[in-house]
C-alpha cells in the first residue's frame, strides 16, 4: 500500500462528498417538478412524449398502480430486447454479420438488463451487433435506471407524504430520471470519454499487420495444443490482429452512471478501448457513486430532515472505507505462491497481485473499483475479480451481500437501505419498549413484515440455488477453478445476479441452459420481489398520520443511528453469509497461507 | 391496466427512438468531429516502412497505440502474457485469464514463465525476481503497457541483441514512461508498441 494509493482513494471520497448536495438538491427539484436550467430544452421532448404516449402527468397513483405500471413497462422492453437479439441478423448496423442469439442466452440476456444486472453470458464483440448494443443493451441502461430512480423517489414520497392514498405517477418520475438526470448527463460524460480514447464508430472492425509476426501452437476444437504426427507441436503463423470497434462511449456513460455495469467488451472497462487512462478510471468510478449518493440528499430533503439524509451518507461512507481497505491489503498483499515474481512495491512498479489486472489502474485502482463497482449494483469490472486473492475477491462479493446498499445502484440502493432503515428503527423501538417512528410516521407490523420478505427472499434464493448448483452435476460443470474457490464462484454468480449487480467471477461457465434459465430466475425475483414490498411499506406510510417527536423517539439523525444502522446491515448480512463465506474465500486464504494449490 | 399497458408499449417505442437511436447516433456524430483520433481507436499507420498520422492511400495499418501485441523477438520489448484469445493479443476476444489465486494452471504457468523469462535475458541467474506484471495476465487480455519495471528488466537484453548502448535503450524507457495523470492518477507505464516502434524508427527493424 502507497501514499499515492491512498490519496487517490481520499480524493475519490471527498469528490463523492462534493457533489451530493449539488445533486441531491438538482434531483429533488427534478421529482418535485420545480423549474430547472434544463427546462427550455427538455419540457418540450416530456410534452411531446407524454402526448404520443397519452401519460396525463397530473395523475396521481396508488402504490398498485405504480407498480403494475412498472412491471408493465419493465415486461414490454423486456420482450422487446429479446425480439431484438433474436432477429439481429436481420437487421441494420451489423458489419460482422452477428447471426441470432441463442434462445436461452437471449433470454437470460433480456432478463439481465431489464433488471439492472447486466450479467453476461457473452463476448460483446463476438456476439451483438451494434443496433442490438444501442438499441438494445445500452436503451435498457437508461431505462432500468430510470425506473429506479423512479421507485425511489415513490419511497421517498411515501415517507414525506401524510395522509395521502397517492406516491406520484410512474411515467413521470420514469421520464423525468431519463431525461434530466440521465440524458443530458451522458452525452456530455460520453464526449470526456471519447476525448480520453473511448472509441465511438459505426465501423467494422480493422484489421492490423502486427508489427513482428508470430509463431504460436496452434489449439484444437478442445482448447489443448494440437501436436503433429511427428510428435512436434503444429504451429500457426500470426501476422495480423483484428481490432473490434463500436459506438462504445454512449454505452459506457449510461452503463456506469446507471449502475449497469454491462460492457460493450467481454473484457468490460477492463478493455482499453472502454477505459483507456486512470482519468476515465476515475470518472467511471466517480459516476457510479454519483446519483446514489446525490439521491441521500435528495431524501433528507424531500423528507424535511437533511442530517437523516446525512446520517445514512455517513453509515454507507463507513462501509465502503472497511470494504476498500480490505479490498487494497489483500491485493497489494500479493499472491505468496508465486515465488518467482517480484510483488514488492517500488518506485517503477506496483507489485502485489497483477494476474488480471492492468498496468495503467495497478494495485490501488483496481481495489478501488472493485469495492465500488459492488458496493452500488453496477457489476462493471476494471480487473478480473476471479483472480483477485481470496480476502480482496471476499470484498465484492460481501459487499453484494450486504445487499448493494452502500450508496448503491441508482434508487436501488437508496430503498435497499431505507429497508434496512425501518428494521433499525424496529430494533431501537423494541430495546425501548416502544411503537417504533421513523421521521414522524409510526412503524408497525405491516411495515416490519414487508421488510422482513426483502431481507429473507434475497438470502434464500442465493444459498438454496447456490447448494443445488455445488452438489448437481449441470452446476458443477461450469466451474474453472478447483478448491474452496470453485464454490466461490458459483456463489458469487447467484449472489450478483440475485442483487442484481452483474459482475462476475467469470471463470464460471454461465452460458449452459441451466445457468441461463436459474439465472434469468434470479434475476427477476431480486429485482421485483425486492420493489413489491418495498412500494407496499412506500402506499402504507403515505397513508399514515404524522405523530410529533417526543422524548421517547429514536432520532434518526445522529451517530448513534449510523452506528446502529452499519451494525443491523453487518449482523444480517454476516448472520446469513458466514457459514458460506467461511468454506469459499475463508477456507481458501488458509489453504493459500499454507501452499496448497488445487 | 388496459390504458398503462398501452402507455407501456408506446412508451418502450417512444424511448427506444430517443434513448437507443437518436442518443448514440448524436454522440457518435459529436465524437467524429470534435475528436476523429479518439473515437476511432488511435490507430498507427505506416507507409513505406514509415509511421504516418492517419489512413492514406498506400498506408497500412500497424496496430492501435491503446491495444497491445505480442513481442517475442530477443530485440523487441515483450508485452504481458495474454489470456485473449488461442494465440493472445486478440482483440476480438477479449478477457483474462479468470484463473484463482490457489490454481495450479495459474501457479505452473507462473513458474514457467519466470523460468523462460530467466533463461532469454543475458545476466540473471535463478534467484532474479521477475517484476510481477511480465508473468501476469492482465484483466483485458490486450494490455497495451508494462511497468517501467519491466521495461528496465529487458534493456540489457534488447541492447545486446541489437547491439546499440544500453544506455541510449534506458534513455528511450524514459522517455516512453507515462507519468500518472494530472501526477497523481493510476500508476507510471511504459506502451509497448510505441516503445518497439520508436525503436525501429531509430535503429531499424529487429529480426
Amino acid at each position: 500500500m502507497t501514499i499515492n494509493g491512498w490519496t487517490q482513494i481520499a480524493v475519490f471520497l471527498a469528490v463523492i462528498l462534493a457533489i451530493t448536495k449539488p445533486l441531491g438538491v438538482f434531483m429533488a427539484r427534478v421529482f418535485s417538478r420545480e423549474r430547472t436550467f434544463l427546462d427550455p430544452v427538455l419540457r418540450p421532448i416530456e410534452r411531446l412524449l407524454y402526448r404520443v404516449t397519452s401519460v396525463n402527468e397530473e395523475h396521481e397513483m396508488r402504490w398498485t398502480e405504480y407498480c403494475v405500471s412498472m412491471l408493465l413497462f419493465s415486461g414490454v422492453s423486456m420482450l422487446v430486447l429479446y425480439v431484438i437479439e433474436r432477429v439481429q441478423q436481420w437487421l441494420p448496423l451489423n458489419p460482422q454479420k452477428f447471426g441470432a442469439v441463442a434462445q436461452a442466452l437471449a433470454f437470460n440476456t433480456a432478463a439481465s438488463f431489464t433488471t439492472n444486472t447486466n450479467w453476461q453470458n457473452y463476448s460483446g464483440e463476438s456476439t451483438m451487433s451494434y443496433l442490438t448494443q444501442m438499441a438494445g443493451l445500452a436503451y435498457h441502461n437508461f431505462t432500468s435506471a430510470a425506473v429506479g430512480i423512479a421507485l425511489a423517489i415513490a419511497f421517498v414520497r411515501g415517507i414525506a407524504r401524510k395522509e395521502k392514498e397517492t406516491i406520484g405517477n410512474f411515467w413521470v418520475d420514469m421520464t423525468r430520471s431519463a431525461l434530466w438526470v440521465l440524458l443530458p448527463a451522458c452525452i456530455v460524460y460520453a464526449l470526456l470519454l471519447v476525448s480520453q480514447g473511448v472509441v465511438q464508430n459505426l465501423r467494422p472492425y480493422d484489421t492490423a499487420k502486427l508489427v513482428e509476426t508470430q509463431q504460436v501452437q496452434k489449439t484444437g476444437a478442445d482448447g489443448k495444443p494440437l501436436i503433429g504426427s511427428d510428435g512436434k507441436p503444429v504451429m500457426d503463423t500470426v501476422s495480423s490482429q483484428t481490432i473490434a470497434q463500436g459506438p462504445v462511449a454512449s454505452q459506457e456513460a449510461i452503463k456506469m452512471l446507471g449502475t449497469n455495469g454491462g460492457g460493450f467488451f467481454n473484457a468490460n472497462s477492463s478493455h482499453p478501448f472502454e477505459n483507456p487512462t486512470p482519468l476515465s478510471n476515475f470518472l467511471q468510478m466517480l459516476s457510479i457513486f454519483a446519483i446514489p449518493a446525490g439521491l441521500t440528499y435528495t431524501l433528507g430533503r424531500m423528507t424535511g430532515s437533511q442530517r437523516h439524509g446525512w446520517a445514512v451518507w455517513a453509515a454507507m461512507a463507513v462501509l465502503f472505507l472497511c470494504g476498500v481497505a480490505t479490498a487494497y491489503w489483500a491485493e497489494a498483499s500479493g499472491n505468496p505462491l508465486l515465488h518467482g515474481a517480484d510483488q514488492q512495491v517500488s518506485a517503477l512498479q506496483p507489485g502485489g497481485n497483477m494476474e488480471g489486472k492492468e498496468v495503467r489502474f495497478g494495485i490501488a485502482n483496481s481495489a478501488l473499483f472493485a469495492t465500488v463497482t459492488t458496493d452500488a449494483s453496477c457489476g462493471a469490472i476494471n480487473g478480473v475479480h476471479d483472480s483477485f486473492t481470496p480476502l480482496g475477491g471476499m470484498v465484492p462479493l460481501v459487499n453484494i451481500m450486504l445487499s448493494e446498499t452502500v450508496f448503491g445502484g441508482v434508487g436501488a440502493g437508496l430503498y435497499g437501505i431505507l429497508i434496512y432503515v425501518v428494521l433499525s428503527v424496529f430494533i431501537a423501538g423494541l430495546m425501548v419498549g416502544r411503537t417504533p417512528e421513523y421521521l414522524g410516521k409510526k412503524i408497525e407490523a405491516y411495515d416490519v413484515k414487508m421488510a422482513m420478505l426483502v431481507t429473507l427472499v434475497f438470502p434464500l434464493i442465493i444459498l438454496v440455488l447456490t447448494a443445488i448448483s455445488s452438489v448437481a452435476k449441470f452446476g458443477l460443470t461450469s466451474i474453472s477453478n478447483s478448491g474452496p474457490h470453485g464454490l466461490t464462484q458459483i456463489l458469487y454468480a447467484f449472489t450478483s445476479m440475485a442483487g442484481n449487480n452483474g459482475s462476475a467471477f467469470a471463470g464460471l461457465n454461465g452460458n449452459t441452459l441451466w445457468y441461463n434459465t436459474a439465472g434469468a430466475f434470479t434475476m427477476l425475483v431480486g429485482r421485483f420481489f425486492m420493489i413489491i414490498p418495498m412500494l407496499a411499506i412506500a402506499g402504507n406510510l403515505a397513508k399514515k398520520k404524522t405523530v410529533p417527536a417526543s422524548a421517547g423517539t429514536f432520532p434518526v439523525t445522529t451517530p448513534l443511528f449510523t452506528v446502529l444502522l452499519v451494525s443491523v446491515i453487518l449482523i444480517v448480512g454476516a448472520l446469513t453469509f458466514f457459514p458460506a463465506l467461511s468454506l469459499g474465500p475463508v477456507l481458501e486464504h488458509l489453504l493459500m497461507m499454507a501452499g496448497k494449490t488445487f | 391496466m388496459k390504458k398503462n399497458l398501452i402507455t407501456a408499449m408506446l412508451m418502450t417505442a417512444a424511448t427506444t427512438v430517443l434513448l437507443g437511436i437518436i442518443y448514440p447516433l448524436l454522440v457518435t456524430g459529436l465524437a467524429q468531429a470534435m475528436f476523429p483520433k479518439q473515437a476511432n481507436g488511435e490507430l498507427i499507420y505506416a507507409r513505406d516502412g514509415k509511421l504516418v498520422g492517419s489512413s492514406s492511400a498506400g498506408s497500412s495499418l500497424v496496430g492501435s497505440r491503446l491495444i497491445g501485441q505480442t513481442f517475442s523477438g530477443p530485440g523487441y520489448f515483450h508485452s504481458r502474457p495474454s489470456a485473449a484469445g488461442a494465440a493472445g493479443y486478440d482483440a476480438t476476444a477479449s478477457g483474462g485469464s479468470n484463473l484463482g489465486p490457489t490454481n495450479a494452471q495459474l501457479i505452473t504457468r507462473v513458474n514457467g514463465d519466470v523460468a523462460k523469462l530467466r533463461a532469454e535475458n543475458p545476466g540473471k541467474n535463478s534467484d532474479t525476481l521477475i517484476p510481477v506484471d511480465l508473468v501476469t495476465t492482465s484483466g483485458s487480455g490486450l494490455d497495451p503497457d508494462i511497468t517501467p519495471a519491466a521495461a528496465e528488466f529487458q534493456v540489457h537484453r534488447v541492447a545486446a541483441e541489437r547491439k546499440i548502448p544500453e544506455g541510449e535503450v534506458a534513455q528511450l524507457v524514459r522517455d516512453h514512461t507515462e507519468n500518472r495523470q494530472w501526477g497523481f492518477l493510476g500508476e507510471p507505464r511504459v506502451n509497448v508498441l510505441e516503445l518497439n516502434l520508436a525503436l525501429d524508427a531509430r535503429y531499424g527493424r529487429s529480426h
